[in-house]
């Protein structure tokens, strides 16, 4: 199945996209996070959050959902 | 009541609603990008008490979004320059300004004296901070934060609900995540995120329904996007901050705020060491008076080695490890430190210059 990747903040930067579809079978969100680093080797697993259809989710959670969005804390102000 | 006639028209605010904004208390941490909106729109709408803590000063380069300081507030404290600008916008309301630092000796007892926190920080060590005292004097923070063209939103802590840190536990370690005041800002973003977050406040006190709680908003100014994350509490990360002191987080600084020294300058001050961070043994060995080596390996356990009344000059071979362990340093309150520019063999050669 597709998942829709969303990166936002320095993400979106490091990666040079906003989103992008990855091709994954199944198993936990950690094993899309394995694809995705060995995409972007230069994004950090320690940087960001990840959120499974619009919701906080632990890293250990198997993958349901079409939409995973990375998000990094902002500290500007 | 004439200036706030607008407001009470609306069915969702009348006479009692202003009311209710007449009695609010609302203390502002930060008065810069989002602050100075959020205190805009507070103080127009009659909020009857507001706080304002900033220790900086305003700067040129805040004019293109810090849109309540003009060309004569440069080098003002923005606290004490937001509150007379905003004295002049409505002088009907109580505005207090603490020009000083949010910290874990003045958090608690400030936030006692009001009922809405709104978190317009440009750090994350303060971000914790605010997250942690709010926790335990149990008040909601309206919370906002911004990255280049991005901005994120929320209402932490709201009637029991989710927290800062159920959304981010700890602060990022990586130094790239780190606010640099050279990083570029589109100036209307904060306006935009910091008039979402006077919104916020204004639910709150009017006991609107709809509070963003347990939401993460996502805004994005390039695409005009809005992307809501849903955050769940974290009830045992909670009751451990409510079961503790607080504490003051380790907070990077972004290495080119990092004030640097060179050689000749850091020889003629006076009361200063000189910090050595090699490794023993590495080449060239300096001798000199005021000298000190604590490897970066061992700094953290031997803090209590460094002269807390001397400036500090620190160095290493190549100015690596020196920021590093300035970084160190800073989050542990030495808060005079200078990177040698150079290192250690700039240092030599000047001293043997000297000695000719």
């Amino acid at each position: 199945m597709n998942i829709n990747i969303k990166y936002f903040g320095v993400l979106a930067e490091k990666t040079a996209c906003q989103e992008e579809q990855i091709d994954f079978e199944s198993g936990k969100v950690s094993d899309v996070m394995k694809l995705i680093l060995e995409r972007h080797p230069n994004l950090k697993p320690e940087e960001f959050q990840v959120a499974q259809n619009k919701l906080i989710v632990d890293r250990e959670a198997s993958v349901d959902g079409t939409e995973i969005a990375l998000l990094p804390p902002f500290s500007g102000g | 009541m004439e200036r706030y006639s607008r407001h009470i028209l609306l069915n969702e605010v009348g006479q009692k609603g202003q009311e209710k904004i007449s009695n609010a208390r609302v203390l502002v941490v930060g008065a810069g990008g989002l602050g100075c909106p959020v205190l805009q729109y507070l103080t127009a709408a009659g909020v009857g008490e507001l706080g304002i803590i900033d220790d900086d000063l305003v700067e040129m380069s805040n004019l293109q979004r810090q849109v309540l300081y003009g060309t004569s507030s440069l080098g003002l404290n923005k606290a004490e320059a937001a509150k007379k600008r905003l004295e002049d916008l409505n002088p009907s309301i109580i505005i207090h300004a603490y020009s000083e630092k949010l910290s874990i000796s003045n958090a608690i007892s400030l936030f006692e004296k009001y009922t809405i926190i709104v978190d317009g920080t440009d750090n994350f060590e303060t971000r914790y901070l605010i997250n942690d005292a709010a926790i335990l004097t149990k008040r909601p923070v309206v919370y906002g934060a911004i990255y280049k063209f991005e901005g994120q939103l929320s209402v932490f802590n709201y009637n029991d609900g989710p927290s800062y840190r159920c959304l981010f536990p700890e602060p990022p370690q990586n130094p790239e995540a780190v606010n640099c005041s050279q990083v570029g800002v589109l100036g209307v973003l904060p306006a935009i995120i910091g008039s979402m977050q006077a919104n916020e406040v204004l639910k709150i006190i009017l006991e609107i329904k709809g509070v963003l709680t347990g939401k993460l908003s996502c805004y994005d100014a390039k695409t005009s996007n809005v992307h809501h994350i849903k955050i769940t509490k974290n009830e045992r990360l909670i009751n451990e901050i409510k079961n503790r002191p607080l504490k003051k987080e380790v907070s990077l600084l972004c290495t080119s705020n990092i004030q640097e020294i060179t050689v000749e300058k850091a020889l003629k001050k006076a009361n200063v060491i000189f910090l050595d961070v090699r490794e023993m043994g590495e080449e060239p060995t300096l001798e000199m008076d005021n000298y000190q080596q604590i490897p970066l390996s061992k700094i953290s356990e031997n803090l209590y080695e460094i002269n807390t009344d001397s400036e500090i000059i620190v160095l290493c071979q190549g100015g690596e490890r020196s920021k590093n362990a300035i970084q160190i340093l800073i989050q542990n309150n030495f808060n005079n430190c200078h990177n040698l520019k150079g290192g250690a063999p700039a240092l030599l050669a000047q001293l043997k210059h000297n000695a000719v």
